[in-house]
């Protein structure tokens, strides 16, 4: 069919373009109460008191909970997914996470008391009656300085020193070795800057308790509703997944930042509980910056061995990552497996050692965000690559091309535990070569130096690990979960075609993709074809969308399912046409005696399952109706190639983008135009860490400055280019659909060749490095550290 | 202090007794339940609220609910033609110039704004007006395009073929 591969409108757009869509905050449940949280102003302080007396006096208030309450009913923490052990075989230190504070607070915004009134007004009004008396203490925030003795403790009988663990990958002797005699070491310090993930959407959630059903339910900002069921019923509130319900309606952005289990989620459930009524809850701006889960914060040394041949022979990196006060659902895979197995890149380095040492810090809590290690990894890698070519004084991508796993080398091991099932690297890096007239830039670098501006070009090829992931693989490494997903193909009665997914869409547009899978898997046509997600009282156990999953994970389900409901409605047809099973075909929605014109549709096999007259009841069960659960067997490989072009006006740093260009190798595209979109999100955001995005807290106070779109620089308009887009297919090969994901790629190569080109635009300077975000300032600074030497030459 | 306030919203009567401080937006989404139009933000950079204030783009965060008096206001709800999308909609679909959806009410209120004023914006222009709109997933690539699709349709000339 046609249905794939084409650039299908989405089905979703219209609710949206009108106004219809319903996402959490959308949502007013009878009887409505509102809750306001109350939030550290501190960065680390111990909790003497909480008086509470004037508050709950106040207008339409309710009730008002602290940590004791929640204690006292013997409410859990808010649990971590991943086990993560040291280099010495210890498990990682794992302190506890308070849904409210314990006595003691451990960053600004973490959550001390929360009020429920009758309105936000009057809830937020009451807030400013409660005292809490607070003992200020030392706080740290940076990593590298959380790690150094004698630092303010987050946990000091907890995690000593402040480590969480200290955890490594791949050969140290051989990389040692391959150092020791290497013809030339390439060394670079750098720094991958802590971001705000920022969906457009904050957070939100409503929670509600039926006294007749004993049920209670959760309407939630969530990337995934089952993961919230399992972690808040069976961690937190211990309430069982049969009397929980989680619903993840509309949700409005994620990436990365709505996966996780938070407190308010917690809070909310419970109260409406205590409060016997449903409890609302959304967060201001401000409190999604202070309570959102944040992204990156790596402090990394590097190096770079190459032999006489200009081939890499070894690479050893050291980083430190902050997991802020306490650790997020999946924070401490990120630094570790996310990043630390994806140090080959696309390069045959035969020799590679990686050291993590994850750090408490006086912060929000750090967690996946768009890319998740895989930005960072490719950030030092291609970083390094390019520092060395500097050096050698070669091309940045004839180095690159050298050292290139080349086409034939597929299945690739590498040496920090993945097998690469398929690429083109070589190709993919030549499109995007030529779709920037790489070759035509010197002649564009002299012009704009006419024109007194500094010019510059950058290249990052990348890979990432997506489509997570092998339950036995990652549960091998300490992963608390499966990582499969599930999908029900439900053919109804009359042909029309229900689909439950337990992947769940906040943007990516699923209800179209997934319709298309499904128009061409079983010859119908979309608008027959309805896709439910984001409710565990509809859908099968899910594991939700993170990681560019959702189609290369749950479409593979997807296509399970069709499979058995193409092999039942087989056998259905076999007995209606009288034929032998062995003969009959399916195809385009009918199944066909083979040689024949006799057939049945879909519709009519289904219209006999469900009235099952004359059917097979001896050899099957009335109904077309069918559930997979699809485990990938190895992660899927994306990769790229991207090209930056900027200029910088010398006198006052500030930088254009001129020019993007992205080639990408995704596997078999289903919808062009929606993978388009999603490496359009993808560079927006890569080209926001580099030049415009840093969350910057104080280092004496551990305030958070940049609290506020005043002072948090989101990617506008007007900062970004166009995008020259292209891909280059090689097929997935362990997957049914050949896809391997696209959601986070220009998360990924874009920090990196925009840094690169930065980098190239100041070589004229001795400029090596410039470290992200490349504000106007930051350049105008690193161009005028620089003049004085060039002066002198 | 509450006031009763009267206003015409998608060319109907509306009228609701607010507190002082109840913003336009609060009015008009918990009051009188036009959920389409949203809030992001709460330093009036975002632009998810924008609606129309007797034809100006407003954010309706900026604005006392008590201020709309007497105001007329179209919101999203009031852009499409009944079940006919606007040509403004149309082209966003068409685009695919939104994904999350988040966005996407104050980005057409805005583009008609924009429009109103420039009905043949190009590329930087439509850049430069959208800076008071913040969007995360889409990247603006495909919103310029959407922009300068649905401002060609809204003036009767052939789909433009792409970025200037």
């Amino acid at each position: 069919m046609a249905a794939i591969g084409t650039p299908v409108r989405r089905r979703e757009d219209y609710r949206f373009l009108t106004g219809q869509g319903t996402y959490t905050d959308d949502i007013n449940r009878p009887g409505q109460l509102y809750a306001y949280i109350l939030r550290s102003p501190h960065a680390h302080a111990r909790i003497n008191g909480i008086e509470t007396k004037a508050a709950a006096g106040a207008p339409g208030v309710v009730a008002i909970f602290t940590g004791a309450e929640m204690a006292a009913e013997g409410i859990g923490g808010l649990p971590c997914g991943w086990l993560i052990n040291s280099k010495d075989g210890s498990p990682m230190k794992e302190p506890p996470h308070p849904v409210l504070a314990d006595g003691r607070v451990r960053h600004v915004g973490d959550p001390v008391a929360v009020i429920i009134a009758d309105t936000l007004a009057n809830a937020r009004d009451a807030a400013e009656k409660i005292a809490v008396d607070y003992a200020i203490e030392p706080a740290v925030v940076d990593p590298a300085a959380a790690a150094k003795p004698g630092a303010p403790q987050v946990w000091p009988a907890e995690a000593p020193g402040n480590v969480c663990y200290d955890w490594s990958l791949g050969d140290l002797a051989a990389t040692d070795a391959a150092i020791a005699k290497a013809a030339r070491i390439v060394k670079l310090d750098l720094v991958n800057n802590r971001l705000i993930p920022n969906a457009m959407e904050p957070r939100a959630a409503i929670g509600e308790f039926d006294r007749a059903t004993g049920e209670h339910t959760l309407f939630t900002t969530s990337q995934n509703p089952h993961v919230i069921r399992l972690l808040m019923g069976a961690f937190v509130l211990h309430i069982p997944e049969s009397k929980l319900r989680v619903v993840a309606p509309d949700v409005g952005g994620g990436f990365g930042s709505k996966i996780y289990h938070y407190a308010e989620e917690a809070i909310v459930t419970w109260a409406a509980g205590k409060v016997r009524k449903p409890v609302k809850w959304t967060a201001e701006r401000s409190e999604s910056f202070m309570s959102d889960a944040h992204g990156r914060d790596h402090v990394t040394h590097v190096e770079l061995a190459l032999d006489a041949d200009n081939k890499f022979t070894g690479l050893k990196v050291s980083t430190v990552a902050n997991m802020g006060a306490y650790l997020s659902t999946f924070a401490t895979c990120i630094p570790t497996y996310l990043y630390g197995t994806l140090l080959a890149g696309t390069y045959t380095t035969p020799a590679i050692y990686v050291e993590t040492k994850a750090v408490f810090t006086h912060t929000v809590p750090v967690d996946a965000y768009r890319g998740a290690g895989r930005p960072e990894a490719t950030f030092l890698l291609e970083r390094i690559v390019d520092l060395a070519a500097d050096e050698l004084g070669m091309d940045p991508a004839e180095l690159r091309r050298k050292n290139f796993i080349p086409q034939n080398g597929f299945p690739y091991q590498t040496p920090v535990a993945l097998q690469y099932d398929s690429g083109d690297y070589q190709t993919t890096l030549a499109t995007a070569m030529e779709a920037a007239d790489y070759a035509g830039f010197e002649t564009r670098r002299s012009e704009a130096a006419a024109r007194g501006k500094l010019r510059g070009i950058g290249i990052a090829t990348y890979i990432e690990a997506c489509g997570i992931a092998p339950s036995a693989v990652v549960g091998s490494l300490g992963a608390r979960a499966g990582l499969f997903e599930s999908a029900e193909v439900r053919v109804h009665p009359t042909g029309s075609i229900t689909v439950l997914t337990g992947s769940h869409s906040h943007g990516q547009g699923h209800e179209t993709t997934f319709s298309q899978l499904v128009a061409d898997g079983l010859g119908v046509p979309i608008e027959s074809i309805e896709i439910v997600h984001g409710d565990t009282n509809k859908i099968p156990y899910g594991m939700g969308t993170y990681g560019s999953r959702s189609l290369a994970v749950g479409g593979s389900a997807i296509v399970k399912a069709m499979d058995k409901v193409v092999a039942k409605g087989r056998k259905i047809a076999a007995h209606l046409l009288e034929a032998a099973e062995a003969d009959i075909e399916f195809k385009d929605g009918a199944f066909t005696v083979a040689g024949t014109d006799r057939s049945k549709s879909l519709a009519e096999v289904a219209l006999t399952a469900y009235v099952p007259h004359n059917f097979p009841h001896d050899e099957l069960e009335p109904g077309l109706d069918e559930t997979a659960f699809y485990d990938p067997k190895n992660f899927t490989y994306p990769s790229g190639a991207h090209i930056a072009e900027i200029e910088i006006d010398p006198d006052t740093g500030h930088l254009i983008v001129c020019s993007f260009t992205a080639s990408d190798d995704f596997g078999r595209i289903i919808n062009p135009m929606i993978v388009a979109g999603q490496v359009h999100g993808g560079l927006a955001q890569g080209i926001g860490q580099a030049l415009l995005e840093g969350c910057v807290y104080d280092k004496s106070t551990g305030q958070l400055l940049t609290g506020s779109y005043n002072d948090y620089a989101m990617p506008r308009a007007d900062d970004l280019p166009s995008f020259a887009l292209s891909t280059n297919v090689t097929l997935c090969t362990h997957n049914p659909l050949g896809v391997k994901g696209c959601g986070e790629a220009g998360a990924i190569g874009a920090p990196a060749a925009l840094t690169n080109a930065i980098v190239d635009a100041l070589k004229a300077y001795g400029v090596r490095h410039v470290e992200m975000p490349a504000t106007p300032e930051r350049l105008w600074r690193v161009i005028h550290q620089h003049r004085p030497a060039q002066a002198a030459e | 202090m509450q006031k009763t306030v009267s206003l015409t919203v998608n060319g109907k009567p509306a009228s609701a007794t607010v507190e002082g401080r109840t913003l336009l937006v609060q009015l008009l989404r918990e009051t009188l339940g036009l959920t389409g139009t949203h809030v992001g933000c709460d330093t009036s950079q975002c632009g998810a609220c924008v609606v129309h204030v007797d034809g100006e783009a407003v954010k309706s965060c900026t604005l006392l609910a008590v201020q709309a008096d007497g105001r007329d206001i179209r919101t999203i709800e009031g852009v499409a033609d009944g079940d006919e999308l606007h040509p403004m909609q149309e082209a966003f679909r068409d685009n695919h110039a939104l994904q999350c959806g988040f966005c996407t009410p104050g980005m057409i209120m805005s583009a008609l704004d924009l429009v109103k004023n420039n009905s043949d914006p190009s590329d930087h222009e439509i850049r430069e007006y959208l800076e008071g709109n913040f969007c995360r997933c889409t990247g603006y690539h495909n919103i310029v395009l959407a922009i300068k699709a649905g401002a060609a349709a809204m003036r009767g000339a052939p789909a433009p073929g792409g970025h200037d």
